[in-house]
């Protein structure tokens, strides 16, 4: 597979915008609707599968203004109802395509604190342009307006006038509030109350901050460039950050409150526990979870090794097993460590895959293979423990299951062997053991998960919480919707 | 950022250290850690167990061995220096209760995780044996310490060259063997290999047998499922559900080879921990 250069978009771009922009009367709605949807510039696969670098380039202010002109602004728009936090989307698309930019973050911003993350991580095609008119009219999601790289864009363009002010702050209240966890739901609720003036420390195990975003997704897809502006932005506002500082741990959750007189507490400590399949060999040496493989990866900055020191195993062939979006980062950071052979192997087709539509499209093109209708049997190991490879069985499509979906059969007899040395189990999260465990006061459901009322409190007063600690390993804009909602109950708690 | 307050070296490649950690001083209990990096930006985490600890300083106390690239690179701070990172205390705390007759067996380094638990068995009214096994004098390190806790202190050396020359296995076998100092719990730190063997010299006897694993770790929250360990056929996690487990019930063998999954990689002229080694091949000898 392959995808135009960035001189022939630029080159289609030219000739596109001049038809549009330079008419006396403004395009119909049929013309509108015939623009054809704008590619993401990216990098030339076979450059980028050997560097860290951002793969999409992101559009052109020219670009961004076509794409935008796509939108035929609708009366009932069905993507703001679509997005989870609502976003107005024609209204800010509509400054885009008028080439007031600022105007159209400054919209986006009303109800999105994170615009250049969720505009590069949200699964759009199913989200803000699922139902998308321009996609209904062109009888395909993926020639929906494309929200997410718009919003990208214009959040993009205020992060490079190096323009952006820190949200004004409130007189102080003298009110502490302590959050749990860096991920994009703390950052959200520590800016949230901080703007009310009440004083932020966030509590980070790690010692960089940015939860998910930081050590789970890769830099290819999200530079870290753009979680250390998020974070320097609160650092103005006068947020605290207690880096290396396990909460359970090093300070019991509720002594956050009686001891250090923290008025209220938010917890987002996010996904935990990586599930394994339960086959024989996963416990052989070169079996990991896709998380391990990932924070060594991001985290410890493997893939520098003439300055990293954490350990990486250095595979030639590799197995990852899943399909969402975890396993394709896996997948292609495998081959960014050099890895010859990568196999996607996932039971169900292409279709069912939970994984960003563009990740799966960009791993193509970068070589990963897929092995759809198969999953894995055992791991084969040597007389050293070493897995030398992968016994799997092929699927087919049976009766549809209550879900509507087909559920794959096992053919019988179909095992085959895959050459591999290395497997990345990558097909989910349980949820973080380590507060609730030390915190034996706060409700859990039976996945471990925090139990939350409709205004994200927890079973102890003046405790919140939200993200995958409530919802179970789920996206980047539902832990920020959710840290929204916790930090009004909270401001309003305070008050 | 924790500053060094004391630095001293106990034998040929093991240092002691003394670190400012208030926090963690509040909070630690027997048998805890702690996970640190000598370099912020690019650093290994690893993990140590916090040996000791002093309210009036505000100071932990690690003893660690030189085996690799990290420990040498901490080995190289100095007092007055900065560790950039050290989190914790992680892990659960020992069970500490009144069993009655408790052996403690500490292999190597072992012997100084094992120190704060001896400390508060004794505390909670145990009579305590200590068995200290090393390769040779030279390695044995907190004896002193360990003898104002025990009623008995037996000290092994592979060659003899301080007190009984043989595997820690052997008083212990014998303790178990004889009625009357039967123990009622045991527990063993030090090498994977040794651990494993003390496990099933008390299985035998029936005596409940409690080892700290040592695993590779990464966050020590539970993320990243690296120090994943088999326990009576359940996976546990070492960083959440540990250190501390049933030695009985550990599977030594997939744990040791789990632990050497880097080895290739992490150069062989960076290793310099032989213990275990040797105690392996001892073991095959005895066989
Ligand atoms: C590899 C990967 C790829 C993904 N790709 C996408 C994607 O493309 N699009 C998308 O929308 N979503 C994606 N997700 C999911 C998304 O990242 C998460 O849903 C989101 O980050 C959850 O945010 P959070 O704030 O709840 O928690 P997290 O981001 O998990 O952050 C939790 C933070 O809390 C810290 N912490 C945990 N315990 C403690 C404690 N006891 N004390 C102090 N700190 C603690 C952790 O170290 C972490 O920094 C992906 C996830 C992974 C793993
Ligand atoms: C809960 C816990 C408590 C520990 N307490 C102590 C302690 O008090 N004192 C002490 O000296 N050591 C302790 N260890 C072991 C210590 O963490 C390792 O020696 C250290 O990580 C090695 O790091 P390195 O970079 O110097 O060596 P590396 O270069 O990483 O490795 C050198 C060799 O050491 C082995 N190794 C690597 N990581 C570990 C590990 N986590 N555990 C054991 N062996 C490993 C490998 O086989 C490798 O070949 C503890 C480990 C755990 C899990
Ligand atoms: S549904 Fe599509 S076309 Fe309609 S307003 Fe939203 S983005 Fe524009
Ligand atoms: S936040 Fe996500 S779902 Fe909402 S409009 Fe932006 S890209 Fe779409
Ligand atoms: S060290 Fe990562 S899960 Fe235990």
């Amino acid at each position: 597979m392959s995808h135009p250069s960035q001189a022939e978009i630029t080159e289609q771009v030219k000739v596109l915008f001049d038809e549009i922009f330079d008419r006396a009367t403004p395009l119909s709605k049929k013309e509108q609707l015939a623009i054809p949807p704008q590619m993401m510039p990216a990098q030339d696969e076979e450059i980028r599968s050997h560097n860290l670098d951002e793969v999409a380039i992101g559009y052109s202010p020219e670009q961004a203004r076509i794409e935008a002109m796509r939108c035929i602004q609708c009366a009932k728009p069905s993507c703001i109802s679509d997005c989870p936090v609502e976003i107005n989307i024609p209204g800010f698309i509509k400054n885009i395509a008028d080439n007031n930019f600022q105007g159209a973050i400054d919209i986006i911003k009303e109800t999105s604190l994170l615009p250049s993350i969720c505009g590069r991580v949200c699964p759009q095609e199913t989200q803000c342009q699922i139902s998308c008119a321009t996609g209904k009219f062109n009888k395909d999601v993926d020639k929906a307006v494309a929200i997410g790289r718009l919003e990208r864009f214009v959040a993009d363009w205020e992060r490079e006038q190096g323009t952006i002010a820190p949200p004004e702050v409130k007189p102080e209240t003298g009110k502490k509030v302590a959050i749990v966890g860096s991920g994009p739901a703390g950052l959200v609720v520590a800016a949230d109350v901080r703007r009310e003036g009440h004083d932020v420390t966030v509590f980070e195990a790690f010692h960089k901050l940015g939860g998910v975003m930081r050590y789970g997704i890769p830099e290819f897809r999200l530079p870290n460039e753009i979680i250390d502006q998020e974070v320097s932005t609160l650092n103005q506002m006068g947020v605290k950050f207690e880096k290396n500082f396990v909460v359970g741990r090093t300070r019991k959750l509720l002594d956050l409150m009686k001891k250090d007189k923290f008025d209220s507490v938010f917890v987002g400590t996010g996904a935990g526990l990586p599930m394994f399949m339960g086959i024989d060999g996963e416990d052989l040496v070169g079996v990991f979870s896709a998380n391990e493989y990932l924070t060594r990866a991001n985290l410890m900055q493997a893939y520098d090794e003439k300055n990293s020191t954490t350990p990486f195993y250095h595979s030639k062939n590799v197995a990852v097993l899943g399909g969402g979006n975890v396993a394709m980062d896996a997948a292609r950071m495998a081959l960014r460590l050099g890895a010859e052979n990568v196999y996607v192997v996932y039971r169900r087709t292409e279709k069912e895959m939970p994984a960003r539509v563009e990740e799966v499209e960009h791993a193509k093109e970068e070589g990963v293979q897929f092995l759809f209708l198969q999953n894995a049997k055992t791991i084969k190991g040597d007389d050293k423990a070493h897995v030398v490879g992968l016994e799997c069985l092929r699927y087919q499509l049976g009766e549809p299951d209550d879900s509507g979906r087909r559920r794959p059969v096992v053919i019988d007899g179909s095992e085959f062997m895959l050459d591999v040395d290395t497997v990345i189990v990558a097909i989910g999260n349980g949820s973080n053991p380590l507060v609730s465990q030390t915190t034996p006061e706060l409700e859990v459901n039976k996945w471990g998960n925090l139990i939350v009322n409709d205004k994200m409190k927890t079973s102890v007063d003046g405790v919140y919480a939200g993200g995958d600690i409530v919802l179970g390993a789920a996206t980047v804009i539902l832990a920020m919707g959710e840290g929204r909602k916790a930090a009004a109950a909270i401001n309003e708690y305070l008050t | 950022m924790a500053k060094i307050l004391h630095k001293e070296q106990l034998s040929a490649d093991v240092y002691l250290m003394r670190v400012h950690a208030p926090l963690i001083v509040e909070e630690r209990k027997a048998g805890q850690f702690i996970i640190l990096q000598t370099d912020e930006e690019f650093g290994e985490r690893i993990p140590l167990t916090i040996a000791d600890a002093s309210e009036e300083e505000n100071s932990i106390t690690l003893i660690f061995q030189v085996v690799g690239k990290t420990t040498t690179e901490l080995s190289e701070f100095n007092v007055g220096d900065n560790l950039p990172v050290l989190v914790g205390p992680l892990g659960e705390p020992t069970h500490i209760k009144k069993y009655g007759k408790v052996v403690c067996v500490g292999g190597g380094i072992g012997v100084a995780p094992l120190h704060p638990i001896a400390q508060a068995l004794k505390a909670a009214g145990n009579e305590v044996t200590t068995i200290i096994g090393a390769r040779n004098k030279e390695l044995i390190i907190l004896e002193k310490e360990m003898k104002e806790i025990a009623t008995e202190l037996i000290i092994c050396t592979d060659d003899g060259s301080y007190g009984r020359k043989a595997l820690v296995t052997e008083p212990l076998e014998e303790l178990c063997k004889n009625e009357a100092t039967k123990p009622d719990m045991v527990i063993a730190i030090g090498p994977p290999i040794m651990m494993k063997f003390c496990s099933l010299t008390t299985k035998p006897y029936n005596v409940y047998t409690q080892v700290s694993l040592n695993t590779i770790m990464v966050d020590g929250t539970g993320m990243c499922g690296g120090c994943r360990v088999n326990v009576g056929n359940e996976v546990k996690f070492v960083c959440v559900d540990g250190p501390e487990f049933d030695g009985h019930l550990v599977d030594f063998d997939n744990m040791m080879a789990r632990l050497n999954s880097f080895k290739e990689i992490e150069t062989e002229a960076n290793h310099k921990c032989h213990i275990d080694k040797e105690f392996e091949a001892k073991m095959e000898e005895t066989k």
